[in-house]
């Protein structure tokens, strides 16, 4: 059982909780069904698995309104789900099949809709950070209220342009709120290999830019945390620095025999900390749903990751025209 | 119902892989998520674990066994009241191949094709050779060379601990330790521009981008600082450093990671440029590279990593730049190419070849400098050209190499050059268009008859 990090008696409504599990553990188990696809060779190249981190995308959707926008790394199946985007359409892309976001075109880490305001799946590690604040600055320029959420890993941390980035959103106050999604890991190389900062959300302090470190696998955290982070961004005090706390358990894409750190280490996360482990006690020590209500949520969640399966491998392949379209506008 | 657990998939590019260890036994009952097997693919061991609990009916690839096809049975799982022989449902969406589908077929059928020409000039006639996998060949080369002068090092996203995100720096932190093998965070122009310096400061700088993708993050310092410095500074100082790693496409990684960027590198005076295909020109070259004065890239290519090749055992080899090598001698058309290029040019030679056109190939190997009087030679007794690389037609090496004969051998040409090259377009990720993207044999085929006239 996982140690409640928030009192066992948490004041979330039961709608509330309910809608946390039922999203996280859509992502874990469209995530399980991804590795098996991946295993029997219907999908292809690299597929990195987001197994671990649900907390951070929906705590962080739960404080996103209609407009406002959003992008990450490759890792990117947790956010296109938690935003609202059809599995269908996400593992669909992930087999290269004309059903998926991009028709097959663009794979597991090069995926976006219009429609979500979903902007990538970007695959050069610290791209869509500049990205994001470039997605900010042209709502503020426009003159709405929309903030943008900007994720990105420990690794992508310590690449330059972030640098140059957190600069110019704080210069400028841009509505941006980035999110490093530390999960202690970059590929092989744990954070205290790769630097001596103490934190990296207080590396934004430098160029006057707010944050915080939180707990990245307690969902309730994570939303109470950005919805300070986006009240601000909304009054025009952006940028905002979240530090995720967090935490993969799979290897950094399915190729990695993840040498770096012990089974034990691993396993102990798994056991004291899980994000939805954690939402399950409070629905059951908070008596908001008993044994049976979540085991109809477990089937519910199944069938929908199966029918998204079965979508994606039925799909046909992109006509081979496609190969020759969407170059130019 | 007894179901059938497969032989996974595990990176990219994997096909087919060694079972190394069984860590569950016939009879074990196992959980979704116990680790089954660890299983060799072309880059690591890796820890397979069960999709579905049940009980292990019987193991039907034993420890040790190398060549096991993806998707193949290699065990049967079975429910608690179930017989252990019970006949399994195949689950696999592929149909399964068999498992005692020998491994060496397909093995052979992706061997290099054999050397058609004389001896070759780079070692000594009855020198004793070695087969090794290009991979082997690259770690040999930076080992020798960091054993031979202290002030080699190498640099680079996970060369060290990891050893190596496609393993050709395995092995290397051990014998060198952290002071010549040094990991570096993600910080490409930043750790670019540091190994620059140190090239400045009097050491030699080996860099290694996980792929040339992320050489785009330090273009500037490839090019600004470390190509331009001797002429800027009147000769007084330069940059002896080597920036090496896998450029082009591997096999579905997408637009962002799949782009060859041989042509962009060739264009840029001050740089030497190096695109080996088989192992010994990756030793041979790589050693040279090491010791060049000059700032030099080294385009390596993930899918010949663990291709084998005849190396020569000599104390010494190196392969000096500007010299290409004649593959294949033929009469008919010159193929020229280089890098992955060859396994087209030389699969299309050896069906041209069963098709009556005898072709001569070759590789051009280093695109800065690069050996024009090899190739006017050539075009001089065959009268028709083809070039082929995996990289984009606008621009490409292709195009420079047919201006070049156009300009220089003009009257000995019988047909116009043609350049095959990848598709004008970025690399899709579906696998029936990835496919199209790519150039194929048959296009280089198709190539060759047209300036045939055939
Ligand atoms: C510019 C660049 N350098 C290197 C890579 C290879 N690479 C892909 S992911 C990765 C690790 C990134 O780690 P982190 O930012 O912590 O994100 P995580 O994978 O943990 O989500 C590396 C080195 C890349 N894609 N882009
Ligand atoms: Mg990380």
């Amino acid at each position: 059982m996982a140690a409640p990090k928030t009192a066992a008696k948490s004041n979330n409504s039961k709608e509330e909780l309910l809608g946390f599990y039922r999203q996280m553990l859509l992502i874990r188990r469209f995530e399980e069904k991804a590795g098996q696809l991946y295993g029997m060779g219907l999908i292809g190249g690299f597929c990195h698995l987001y197994i671990g981190q649900e907390a951070v995308v929906v705590g962080i959707e739960a404080a996103a309104k209609e407009g406002d926008k959003r992008l990450t790394s490759y890792r990117d199946h947790g956010h296109m789900l938690a935003c609202g985007m059809d599995p269908k359409g996400v593992m669909a892309e992930l087999t290269g099949r004309s059903g998926g976001y991009s028709r097959g075109k663009g794979g597991s880490m090069h995926m976006f809709s219009k429609e979500k305001h979903f902007y990538g799946g970007h695959g050069i590690v610290g791209a869509q950070v500049p990205l994001g604040a470039g997605l900010a600055f042209a709502d503020k320029y426009l003159g709405n209220d929309n903030v943008t959420f900007t994720y990105f890993g420990d690794g992508a941390a310590n690449q330059g342009q972030v640098y140059e980035t957190y600069n110019m959103a704080e210069l400028w106050n841009l509505p941006v709120v980035f999110v490093i999604e530390n999960n202690h890991y970059a590929m092989g190389t744990s954070v205290k290999r790769s630097t001596h900062s103490k934190t990296l959300w207080e590396r934004g302090a430098a160029y006057g830019i707010k944050g915080e470190a939180v707990d990245g696998m307690d969902v309730l955290a994570v939303k109470a945390a950005a919805e300070k982070a986006v009240a601000a961004c909304r009054a025009g005090q952006g940028p905002y620095i979240l530090e995720m706390m967090t935490y993969r358990y799979r290897g950094h894409s399915m190729s990695d025999p993840a040498k770096y750190r012990t089974r034990e280490e691993v396993e102990k996360i798994k056991s004291e900390k899980d994000a939805i482990e954690h939402v399950r006690d409070l629905l059951l020590q908070g008596g908001h749903a008993n044994d049976d209500d979540l085991k109809a949520i477990d089937k519910d969640i199944k069938a929908i990751v199966n029918d998204a399966a079965e979508f994606a491998k039925d799909s046909p392949e992109p006509d081979l025209a496609e190969l020759w379209t969407d170059i130019y506008a | 119902m007894a179901i059938q657990i497969l032989m996974p998939a595990l990176s990219p590019t994997m096909e087919e892989g060694t079972l190394a260890k069984w860590l569950v036994k016939e009879g074990d009952t196992v959980k979704s998520g116990q680790i089954l097997a660890e299983i060799e693919t072309d880059k690591a061991t890796m820890e397979f674990e069960a999709v579905d609990e049940g009980i292990i009916g019987k193991l039907l690839v034993a420890e040790g066994t190398a060549g096991v096809k993806v998707n193949a049975p290699i065990a049967t799982l079975v429910e608690a009241n179930e017989s252990a022989d019970a006949t399994p449902v195949p689950v696999a969406a592929a149909a399964p191949a068999p498992v005692a589908a020998p491994a060496a077929a397909t093995a052979a059928a992706k061997a290099p094709v054999e050397i058609k020409s004389a001896a070759s000039p780079d070692w000594p006639a009855g020198t004793a050779m070695k087969t090794m996998t290009v991979r082997e060949a690259l770690r040999e080369a930076m080992a020798e060379e960091m054993r031979a002068n202290p002030n080699v090092f190498l640099m680079g996203e996970e060369v060290g601990e990891y050893q190596g995100a496609y393993k050709i720096s395995q092995g290397l932190l051990d014998e060198f330790g952290p002071k010549r093998v040094v990991d570096t965070p993600i910080t490409e122009h930043g750790f670019a521009g540091i190994a620059v310096g140190a090239s400045f400061g009097g050491l030699n700088p080996i860099v290694e981008f996980m792929t040339f993708n992320f050489a785009m993050q330090a273009i500037d310092h490839i090019i600004n600082s470390a190509a331009k410095t001797l002429y800027m500074s009147g000769g007084q100082m330069g940059s002896p450093i080597v920036f090496r790693g896998p450029n082009g496409a591997a096999a579905r990684v997408g637009a962002q990671h799949s782009q060859d960027y041989s042509a962009w590198y060739a264009q840029i005076p001050g740089l030497k440029v190096v695109v080996p295909y088989s192992a010994s020109d990756a030793k041979g070259l790589l050693k040279q590279a090491i010791r060049d004065p000059n700032p030099v890239i080294f385009l390596e290519n993930e899918i010949l990593y663990g291709k084998s090749f005849d190396v020569p055992v000599l104390d010494d080899f190196t392969i000096p730049f500007g010299k290409a090598r004649i593959w294949r001698e033929g009469t008919d058309v010159t193929i020229v190419s280089f890098g992955i290029g060859m396994t087209y040019a030389l699969e299309a030679a050896e069906k041209l070849a069963a098709d009556g056109i005898s072709a001569e190939v070759i590789d051009l190997r280093t695109l800065r400098p690069i050996d024009y009087d090899t190739v006017l030679a050539s075009v001089m007794k065959t009268n028709r050209c083809v070039t082929v690389e995996e990289g984009w037609p606008v621009g490409a090496i292709g195009n420079h190499i047919g201006a070049t004969i156009m300009m220089r051998a003009f009257d000995y040409l019988d047909a116009p050059v043609i350049n095959c090259t990848g598709k004008d377009v970025p690399m899709p990720y579906a696998a029936n268009l990835e496919k199209h993207a790519l150039l194929t044999t048959a296009e280089v085929i198709e190539a060759v008859k047209s300036v045939c006239y055939r």
